[in-house]
């Protein structure tokens, strides 16, 4: 008790001399409001310059840094319509610095505003669209530069009355054509103003104006570095005729590689006539079709076949068509009931077409019935739940998942599943492979999908692309090993050649 | 009549592919106008496909109806909505407002949110069979998916600030790896069945076998 005594003591005396040594030092005076007239007026009047006392106030001077090392080129591997705008960028630029560039159709102007950039944007590399080997010398002399992209193209821009721009395309494609007013649909320039019937003022209208593409001929440009209200100006006038090309040299090593593989792939195939006994690595879900379609043929119970999601143009359904053609092939030795519910009507009708031909290969045309591969709905869900009626109505004892599936793969497998039938998926779409596997008894992960015709084929010229592909892959994971290796030890120039540059 | 069954389309096959390749690498807008074109004629086969997929679905449940299969009330519900649906919209239009829009929204909007609802309970009864540990393979597949699982939700966070890094890690490492050699793979595939139809080796797809 008498020690918390003292202790309070002490904290108020403490706390008394504290607040006596804050109240002897002298308040200071509080600056005029701001905005309050009179007392700014009382400072205008004695002329107090705060802190400079007699000196002349300090005006801060702007200096703009000039643009330097500016180049205009025809943008390389387009369509004719591109410019490339290029300079030189200084170490350290603000984004209060800005670039503007702008457009003409004659060195006088006049002027059009193209585009304007902030000076700590839009960066390129200077390696250009090179071959990719010389790409790796030429990228040992790379600047820092800026870039803008002057597109011509199709647009249209917003102009009043009397033909100023008012709104330009959208940034970064700049169609730009000036001395160009708002014309009409076949050409003839609009009348400028619409005189306002109430107030007979002239109205300033904004009219909306297709820009015609494609600009014949050389368009000049300026640029122009901005700081604020200072400006500076560089002093030539550059100018360059976009033109058309005919071929993208920057997707040299795609097709190099494109025609290299395709080559791989002739020349097994040739060299599979020559040689039919080629060795092919094994894939158990498709040595189960057999299976799958005998178990089905003892039970008396039909096979469900789908084709996937996805149209005709997605590779992944042809190849599901084509494993479709060699189980039809199957299903129709075996005189078993083959159903294919089709989601997309052109892929119905090359179904049918398969189906109908498997069946008459295998001497059985009678038993084909159209009627059999018929089509459901183009809705996602509404397919996933017509097809999982199916399966729980005739509980087929095999449903074959091919080609290409969203997020409806889980239900019909995992209904599939519960129905107790063998089922055999393969797909291409890596986020449902994970589903296929838990729920099917056998999974054709990604490349089998594409395989499993060669395969079930067993002809030689198609079994030799099969080989041609496997050399492929075994080409891509050597370089991938060296690349990886290099890479490390700060080498990139095998990274560089598989570099897309487009 | 057989140059068209078999080698026009052969042909055909060839012309288009080989032009759709060599347009990959020419930039000039003769390139781009082509693949307009194409693009435009496929739409324009589509649109008539569509005659043919209600052609084929009203003949397939016309025939269970008839023939009295197991199960043909479904096919006579089929039937009646598909009726009853082109001409409600062949009479009040098929705005929203109209009987079609009502239908649309308060029939098949909801039956199609059930349907993707029921994924929920598909994915718990999978997850239950992925998960058994039955192989080495399993096991490892079990640990993994459940760090993940844990790494990405507040509670794992609240276990150990390192369990999200790790899960992270799983995700773009080991599973990233995994995925990129899919892709590659479906990648070389694809030409080379590319190549095989463009050369006419593989043609299955005409319907006409080999």
């Amino acid at each position: 008790m008498k020690n918390n005594l003292s202790q309070a003591a002490i904290f108020f005396v403490l706390l008394f001399a504290l607040s006596l040594a804050g109240f002897a030092q002298e308040p200071e005076e509080l600056p005029p409001a701001a905005g309050d007239p009179s007392e700014i007026a009382a400072l205008q009047d004695a002329d107090i310059v705060i802190g400079l006392e007699e000196e002349e106030p300090e005006v801060p001077v702007t200096t703009v840094p000039l643009p330097s090392g500016v180049t205009l080129r025809d943008l390389p591997n387009d369509d004719g319509t591109g410019l490339y705008l290029t300079w030189e960028a200084f170490p350290e630029e603000s984004p209060e610095l800005t670039y503007t560039a702008y457009l003409a159709e004659t060195p006088n102007g006049p002027w059009l505003e193209a585009g304007s950039i902030a000076g700590n944007e839009s960066y390129m590399e200077d390696h250009g669209h090179y071959f990719p080997i010389f790409y790796w010398f030429k990228k040992s002399r790379e600047a820092k530069l800026h870039h803008v992209l002057l597109v011509q193209d199709v647009a249209t821009g917003e102009f009043d009355a009397k033909g100023n721009a008012i709104r330009l395309p959208e940034p970064e494609g700049f169609t730009v054509r000036p001395n160009v007013g708002p014309k009409n649909k076949d050409g003839r320039p609009i009348e400028p103003g619409i005189i306002d019937p109430d107030t007979g003022e002239e109205k300033v209208s904004t009219k909306l104006v297709e820009i015609q593409p494609r600009t014949i001929g050389e368009l000049y440009v300026k640029l122009e570095a901005r700081l604020g209200d200072a400006t500076a100006e560089y002093p030539e006038v550059l100018s360059a005729t976009a033109r058309e090309n005919w071929f993208d040299v920057s997707k040299t090593n795609m097709l190099i590689l494109a025609v290299l593989f395709g080559a791989t792939v002739l020349y097994f195939i040739s060299r599979a006539r020559r040689d039919p006994n080629l060795f092919i690595r094994k894939i158990n879900g498709l040595d189960a079709v057999d299976e799958a379609i005998g178990r089905a043929t003892e039970m008396g119970k039909p096979i469900l076949y789908l084709n996937g999601m996805s149209s005709l143009a997605d590779l992944s359904t042809l190849a599901a068509l084509n494993i479709l053609g060699r189980v039809a092939r199957r299903v129709a030795n075996y005189e078993s009931t083959l159903v294919v519910p089709c989601r997309d009507p052109i892929v119905l009708t090359v179904a049918q077409e398969i189906v109908k031909a498997g069946f008459a290969d295998a001497g059985r045309p009678d038993a084909y019935n159209e009627d059999n591969i018929f089509f459901l709905t183009e809705d996602q869900f509404s397919y996933a739940a017509a097809v999982c009626g199916i399966m729980m109505r005739d509980k087929p004892a095999a449903n074959f998942f091919m080609g290409y599936y969203y997020a409806e793969s889980l239900i019909l497998a995992e209904t599939g599943a519960s129905t107790g039938a063998i089922q055999i998926a393969g797909t291409d779409a890596v986020t449902q492979l994970p589903f296929f596997v838990t729920t099917c008894d056998y999974t054709l992960i990604g490349e089998e999908l594409y395989a499993a015709s060669a395969y079930l084929s067993r002809e030689p010229l198609v079994l030799g692309s099969l080989k041609g592909q496997d050399m492929a892959k075994l080409f891509m994971m050597v370089v991938i090993l060296i690349g990886t290796l290099l890479v490390t030890f700060g080498m990139s120039f095998v990274k560089d050649l598989f570099k897309a540059l487009g | 009549m057989q140059f068209f069954r078999k080698q026009f389309p052969i042909l055909l096959a060839f012309a288009m592919g080989m032009t759709m390749f060599i347009r990959e690498f020419v930039p000039a807008k003769i390139a781009t106008d082509l693949y307009e074109g194409f693009t435009k004629w496929a739409i324009v086969i589509v649109g008539f496909s569509a005659v043919f997929a209600i052609l084929s679905l009203l003949h397939h449940h016309v025939n269970r109806v008839r023939r009295k299969v197991p199960g043909y009330g479904y096919s006579m519900v089929t039937i009646i909505a598909f009726i009853q649906m082109l001409l409600l919209g062949l009479i009040f239009s098929v705005r929203p407002g109209t009987p079609v829009g009502w239908e649309y929204w308060w029939l098949f909007v909801p039956m199609q949110a059930t349907m993707f609802a029921t994924l929920a309970f598909f994915i718990a009864s999978a997850a239950f069979r992925a998960f058994r540990a039955r192989t080495w393979e399993a096991l490892a597949l079990l640990i993994a998916g459940l760090l993940v699982m844990i790494g990405r939700v507040p509670i794992g966070e609240f276990i150990s600030p390192y369990l999200s890094d790790f899960a992270g890690w799983i995700m773009n490492n080991p599973n990233m790896a995994g995925l990129r050699g899919v892709v590659l793979g479906v990648a070389l595939a694809q030409i080379a069945i590319s190549v095989r139809i463009i050369f006419g080796i593989e043609r299955t797809y005409m319907g006409g076998g080999d």
